[in-house]
C-alpha cells in the first residue's frame, strides 16, 4: 500500500537520501580540521585546540585556621588543609575573603551561598533560585560543536545533587553512576575521532528525522497555553533542539583527537554517601570525565563532590559531615573542629585528584587542563554557622594562558561575584556585569588574568 | 466572546465566603442520589449568580510533565507487563509539599529529554519486536518490506489515542503515519518504520505532559470547564497513577464526563480496579516524601541488617500499610497512626526482631502484639530510618518530619549561627538524647523550635537510627514521655492517638489530596472549600474513597479559567469538537 503523506517529510528534508549511508548534508564546525604538526591548534584553520570551562563544587566550606596560605603567590608550603594541593598548586588560584552579601535577605542555610555564587543573587527563599548558573550562560557561549552542551556529575549518586539550572523547575540532572555515565559517552553511540574509517549510521539520521517530526506540531500546541507554560514548551523544543544537534555530528566524521583514548568500563561503585564510596564514585567518573573532554563530546561540565548540606558519613562515625559540622566542639588545642575537618581534607584530596587528573591528561603539546578553567567553590565558609564572609574558591588552569595561576588572591570583603564575573568573562560571556545589589560585578579579578 | 467577556467580570469579582459554602453544600448535596437527578449544567458549573458571587477564581488548565511511574504505567498499560521501561526522568521540585505540584512548573532541559529519546526508542523496538508484534500491532502489512499506511494508520490512532490521552487530530496523525512510511522505505522495514514513528509519539510534548484544555461551560452555567479528555486524565492520574483506558476515553467522547451520573459512574468503575491501589501508592510515596529512599543509607557497622534491600522494603512496607488500611480495610485515615496491622518481608523480620518465616511468599501480614509500642506508619523502619542519623537516632529530625509532613506546619530553619556544641557533650555526662537535647536547649534561641519538634520525637526514642526497638541508651532507661500540642502521652502509643486526634492531620492530608488531584498550587481563596470538605468528613470519617469523591464530585473540581488571549478554537483539534458535540447534547438535555 503506498504512503500518501511523505511530501510532508520530503518537505523538510527530513532523510535527504541519506538513510542509506549516502552523503548528508549536516555540516560541522570540525569538519575537515586536522591538528597540526605540533598538536596545538587545527591545521586547516590555526584555530586553537577547543577551550573548556568546568565547575567543582564540595559542601561545607572550610576551616579557616588551617585553610588560609599567605597571600600572594604560592610558593610556600601550603596549610594543612590544602596539604593535598601541594602537587598541583601551579595550577591553582585560591580566592578567601570575598564576600556573599544577602542585602536583608536571609542566610538559609548551605543554600545562600552557592545559590549566589552560581547565580550572581542571593535566593529569596528555600528553593529559590533568582537566575541561572553560571556555566549555562558559558556553554551558551562555548558548548556548541560537541555531542553534549554540557555534562553534569553527582559524585554522591544523588539525583537532586546538581548545581546547574536556568531555574528552579528547570535543573540539568547530574549522571550519577561512573557505568551509566560511561555509557553515556563511550557507549554504542560514541564514534571514535581516530578511526581511519566512517560511515554516517543511517538509524541516526531516521532518529534525527524523528525528533524534527516532533516539532511539527509546535503552533498548534503552543497556541493552547498560557504564557508561562508556552515558555515551558519552548524550553522543551530548545531541548528537542539540542538533541537533534548532538545527533547531526554524529552524521560527520569527528575531528581527530589524537590523545582520545577509548576508556576501560569502570566498575560500578555502591549506591551511598561513606565518604570513600563517594570518593571511589568521584574518582571514576573523574577520569572518564577528563577522556571525555579530550575526545570532543563536551566542552561544559559541573562536577557535585558533596552536596550543600554534606551528608557524606565516615563508617564508624554516627553521624554526617553535616552533624559534625554543628556538634563537635572545637578542639582546644589544635583550633578546629577534627572529625568534621577530616571531611573537608577529603574534599580538598578530591579537589586535587581532580586538577590533577586534568594536569597528567596529555592533549596537543600540553595537557587537557592548559586548555581548561574550572571554578570551584562552597557554600560557606565555616560550616559551623553558616558563615558567608570569606566563602573559599578556587580556579584551576590556565585556558589556553588567559589566566595566572599558583597564586592567593585576598578579596578584601568584595563580592564574591566577581570571580563569577571573571571567569564568564574570560570564557566569552557577553556580560559587562553580573549579580545584583551588593553583588553585582562590573570588575574582573586582574591579578589573573594573563 | 460574550462568555470570555463574563468570565472576565468573574474573576475580578469580589464575594464573601457564603457563596462558598452554598457551592460546597452543593457538592454535598451532588453526592446524593438526589443530586443525580439534577441536569448536567447545575451540577458541572455554578449558576451565574452564584459564580458571580464565588470568592475563588477558577484555576488555569494545568500542564503537568509525567512522572517517572506514571510514564513506566502507561507503557506497561497499554503494551503489557513485560515491557522493559528503563526510564529517568529528571528530579522535580517538591512545592507544597509536593512533587505533583512541582510537576505543574517543571522543565524539559536538554539533559532531561536525552533519556527520554532512549527509553522511547527502547520501548518502540520492543513493540514492533519479532517476538510481540503480532499481538501488539493489531494489523499485517501487505509487505513487511516497505510502507502499509493502512496498518500503520490503523496501529497510530489506537495506539496514538491512549498515549495522547485523546484521539490524535487529523495532522498529528498524518504526521505519524508520514513517518513510519518514510523510514519503512529507507530501512526497508515496515516495522522499523512504525517503530520510529511510536517512538516520536513517546517523545513529544503531548505524551510527556498531560495536558488539559479548556472549553465553555454549557448554557445556563456561568464559567468555564475541562473539556472531557482532560477530565478523564485527571481522573485517570489521580485515582489509577496512570492515562485513562479505553472506556473512559470512551465516556469522555460521549459526553458522560459532563454529568455528574457519568463521572459517579467511572469513579466507582475505578474505585474497583485493582489499579486503584496504584493510585493510592503514588500519592502516598509523593505526600510522605518517599524519594529520600533513593539515596537513605545507613552504616552497617552499626546496622548490619540495615542493608540496601532492607531499606527498600523498608518503603515498601509503609505503602503496603497504607494501601492495605485504605483500600483493603476502607478504613479511616487518621488510623494509619493507630494502627497494628502491617506486612512483613524477611529482612525486615530481622530488623523488627520477629521470628518470621516467609517462605516463597515475599511478604506476609502481622499485626504487632497490643503491647508493642509499634503503632501507626510512624512508628515503622521505614518513617524512623529516613528521619534519624545514618547510625543514630534523631528526635529533632523525626518531630519535624511529623510537623511538616503530616500535619502540613513549617518548622523554620535554625538560626545561621548556633552553637551546637554542647549537644556533643564534652564532658561525658549525657547518655541519652533527651540529655543532649536539654543541654542544647538552654540556649533560648534553640529552645524556641526544638519545644515543637523534640516532645514528639524523643516519644520515638526506643527505636534508634536504623527503627530497632531498645529500651535503653547508653545503659540508661529512654523516657519516651512527649507531647503534642499540649496533649501530653507517656509513650510512643500515645503519639499515635494524640496524632490521630490531632486537627492539623486532617486540614493536612485534605489540602494535599486536593493540591494532588488538581496537580497545582491550591490558592488561598480556596481555604474554604477545603475547610467545608473536613466538616464534612469529620461526620463521616476519613475514608479515602469518600475523601476522593467529595473531591471529584464537586463541581469546582473540573471547572477553570479560559486562556483569555491565547486559547484556541480551532477546529482542527478533533477532541474539541467532540466536547463541543458533547456540550450540545448537554444543553439539549436541559
Amino acid at each position: 500500500m503506498l504512503i500518501k503523506n511523505l511530501d510532508r517529510i520530503s518537505r523538510r528534508g527530513i532523510l535527504r537520501g541519506a538513510l542509506n549511508g549516502a552523503a548528508v548534508t549536516v555540516s560541522l564546525p570540525f569538519l575537515d580540521m586536522l591538528l597540526n604538526d605540533s598538536g596545538t591548534a587545527f591545521a586547516a584553520t590555526g584555530q586553537a585546540l577547543p577551550e573548556r570551562f568546568g565547575t567543582w563544587f564540595w559542601g561545607l566550606g572550610i576551616d579557616p585556621k588551617i585553610f588560609k596560605p599567605k597571600v600572594g603567590p604560592l610558593t610556600e608550603a601550603l596549610p594543612p588543609q590544602l596539604a593535598a594541593l601541594e602537587k598541583v598548586k601551579q595550577h591553582i588560584n585560591v580566592f578567601t575573603n570575598f564576600d556573599v552579601l544577602t542585602d536583608g535577605a536571609p542566610n538559609l542555610c548551605h543554600f545562600t551561598g552557592w545559590v549566589a555564587l552560581r547565580t550572581g543573587s542571593p535566593p529569596a527563599g528555600r528553593g529559590n533560585l533568582p537566575g541561572p548558573s553560571l556555566d549555562t550562560a558559558v556553554a551558551d557561549a562555548i558548548g556548541g560543536g560537541t555531542r553534549f552542551k554540557s555534562v553534569q556529575l553527582a559524585a554522591t549518586g544523588a539525583p537532586r545533587d546538581s548545581y546547574s539550572f536556568q531555574s528552579a523547575s528547570a535543573v540539568n540532572p547530574p549522571e550519577i553512576s561512573a557505568v551509566d555515565f560511561y555509557t553515556k559517552i563511550f557507549g554504542p553511540e560514541f564514534q571514535d575521532p581516530n578511526s581511519p574509517n566512517f560511515t554516517p549510521d543511517p538509524r541516526i539520521m531516521t532518529r534525527k528525522s524523528v525528533l524534527s517530526a516532533v516539532t511539527e506540531q509546535r503552533n498548534d500546541l503552543a497556541r493552547t497555553l498560557g504564557a508561562a507554560d508556552k515558555a515551558r514548551l519552548d524550553q522543551y523544543y530548545t531541548s528537542i533542539r539540542e538533541v537533534e544537534n548532538r545527533l547531526a555530528l554524529q552524521l560527520e566524521k569527528p575531528a581527530p583527537a589524537p590523545n582520545c583514548k577509548i576508556p576501560a568500563k569502570p566498575e560500578e561503585v555502591p549506591v551511598g554517601l561513606d565518604v570513600e564510596v563517594v570518593k571511589a564514585r568521584h574518582r571514576a567518573m573523574t577520569d572518564l570525565l577528563a577522556m571525555a573532554l579530550v575526545c570532543n563530546q563536551t566542552k561544559v561540565f559541573n562536577m557535585v563532590y558533596s552536596d550543600g548540606g554534606s551528608s557524606l558519613v565516615r563508617r564508624g562515625l554516627d553521624k554526617t559531615h553535616h552533624a559534625f559540622t554543628h556538634e563537635e566542639p572545637i578542639d582546644p588545642v589544635k583550633g578546629f573542629q577534627i572529625l568534621s575537618s577530616a571531611f573537608v581534607n577529603d574534599a580538598m584530596t578530591e579537589w586535587g585528584y581532580f586538577v590533577e587528573k586534568l594536569a597528567s591528561t596529555a592533549e596537543g603539546d600540553g595537557s587537557l587542563l592548559d586548555r581548561t578553567l574550572i571554578y570551584a567553590h562552597s557554600d560557606c565558609e565555616l560550616a559551623k554557622v553558616h558563615s558567608l564572609p570569606s566563602i573559599p574558591m578556587f580556579t584551576a588552569g590556565t585556558l589556553n594562558g588567559k589566566v595566572k595561576a599558583g597564586q592567593h588572591i585576598d578579596g578584601n570583603a568584595q563580592a564574591a561575584t566577581r570571580l563569577g564575573f571573571t571567569v564568564q568573562r574570560l570564557m566569552g560571556v557577553p556580560i559587562g556585569s553580573w549579580g545584583t545589589k551588593s553583588m553585582e560585578a562590573k570588575q574582573e579579578i586582574g591579578e589573573i588574568i594573563a | 466572546m460574550t462568555r470570555m467577556f463574563d468570565l472576565r467580570k468573574l474573576r475580578v469579582g469580589r464575594l464573601g465566603k457564603r457563596s462558598l459554602q452554598v457551592t460546597a453544600g452543593a457538592a454535598l448535596l451532588a453526592a446524593g442520589a438526589m443530586a443525580l437527578q439534577k441536569p448536567e449544567s447545575a451540577w458541572q458549573l455554578p449558576s451565574a449568580k452564584a459564580a458571580a458571587q464565588s470568592a475563588e477564581t477558577p484555576r488555569a488548565p494545568a500542564l503537568r510533565l509525567l512522572t517517572q511511574s506514571q510514564y513506566q504505567n502507561i507503557i506497561t498499560g497499554i503494551f503489557g507487563p513485560d515491557m522493559a521501561v528503563k526510564v529517568r526522568f529528571a528530579p522535580v521540585q517538591r512545592l507544597d509539599g509536593l512533587l505533583a505540584v512541582g510537576a505543574s512548573t517543571a522543565v524539559m532541559t536538554g539533559g532531561g529529554i536525552d533519556p527520554l529519546e532512549s527509553t522511547a526508542r527502547a520501548v518502540a523496538q520492543q513493540v514492533v519486536s519479532p517476538e510481540r508484534r503480532g499481538y501488539l500491532i493489531g494489523c499485517e502489512p501487505t509487505n513487511a518490506k516497505t510502507a502499509d499506511e493502512a496498518c500503520a494508520r490503523d496501529f497510530l490512532s489506537r495506539t496514538g489515542r491512549l498515549l495522547f490521552r485523546r484521539p490524535l487530530t487529523t495532522r498529528e496523525l498524518d504526521d505519524a503515519v508520514a513517518m513510519a512510511g518514510s523510514a519503512a522505505v529507507s530501512s526497508g522495514s515496515f516495522y522499523e518504520g512504525l517503530g520510529d514513528a511510536l517512538a516520536g509519539l513517546l517523545v513529544s510534548p503531548q505524551f510527556l505532559y498531560i495536558w488539559e484544555n479548556a472549553e465553555p461551560g454549557p448554557a445556563g452555567s456561568n464559567g468555564w470547564r475541562l473539556d472531557g479528555y482532560s477530565k478523564a486524565s485527571r481522573l485517570s492520574f489521580l485515582l489509577w497513577n496512570t492515562a485513562p483506558d479505553d472506556a473512559l476515553l470512551a465516556a469522555a467522547e460521549r459526553g458522560e464526563l459532563h454529568t455528574l451520573a457519568g463521572v459517579q459512574k467511572q469513579f466507582d468503575r475505578m474505585l474497583a480496579s485493582p489499579l486503584y491501589r496504584d493510585g493510592v501508592r503514588a500519592f502516598f510515596d509523593d505526600f510522605l516524601v518517599n524519594e529520600a529512599f533513593e539515596t537513605l543509607s545507613k552504616d552497617t557497622q552499626f546496622y548490619p541488617a540495615m542493608t540496601v534491600k532492607a531499606i527498600g522494603e523498608a518503603r515498601e512496607q509503609m505503602l503496603r500499610t497504607v494501601v492495605d488500611h485504605l483500600v483493603a480495610r476502607n478504613g479511616d485515615y487518621r488510623d494509619l497512626f493507630t494502627t497494628r496491622r502491617t506486612f512483613l518481608s524477611s529482612d525486615l523480620a530481622v530488623l523488627y526482631r520477629i521470628p518470621l518465616d516467609t517462605g516463597s511468599q515475599g511478604w506476609v501480614p502481622y499485626e504487632f502484639p497490643a503491647h508493642d509500642p509499634r503503632v501507626g506508619i510512624q512508628s515503622q523502619i521505614g518513617f524512623l530510618a529516613k528521619y534519624a542519623h545514618p547510625a543514630r537516632s534523631s528526635p529533632t529530625r523525626r518531630g519535624r518530619a511529623v510537623r511538616e509532613v503530616l500535619l502540613c506546619q513549617h518548622v523554620p530553619d535554625p538560626p545561621p549561627n548556633v552553637d551546637f556544641s554542647n549537644f556533643e557533650d564534652p564532658a561525658g555526662e549525657f547518655t541519652t538524647a533527651r540529655d543532649r537535647l536539654n543541654a542544647h536547649n538552654a540556649n533560648p534561641i534553640c529552645a524556641g523550635c526544638h519545644k515543637i519538634t523534640d516532645p514528639i520525637g524523643l516519644t520515638l526514642e526506643n527505636f534508634d537510627g536504623a527503627g530497632q526497638f531498645r529500651v535503653a541508651e547508653r545503659g540508661t532507661p529512654i523516657d519516651v514521655s512527649g507531647s503534642l500540642d499540649g496533649v501530653e502521652f507517656a509513650d510512643a502509643i500515645g503519639l499515635g492517638k494524640a496524632l490521630r486526634d490531632n486537627p492539623s492531620l486532617r486540614s493536612c492530608i485534605v489540602n494535599r489530596l486536593y493540591a494532588y488531584s488538581i496537580g497545582q498550587h491550591v490558592p488561598t481563596e480556596a481555604e474554604a472549600r477545603l475547610e467545608q470538605y473536613q466538616a464534612t468528613l469529620d461526620k463521616r470519617g476519613y475514608r479515602f474513597d469518600e475523601m476522593l469523591r467529595l473531591i471529584v464530585t464537586d463541581p469546582s473540581f473540573f471547572s477553570v479559567q479560559p486562556l483569555v488571549a491565547t486559547r484556541s478554537t480551532s477546529k482542527d483539534i478533533p477532541h474539541r469538537s467532540a466536547a463541543r458535540t458533547a456540550m450540545k447534547g448537554a444543553r439539549h438535555a436541559d
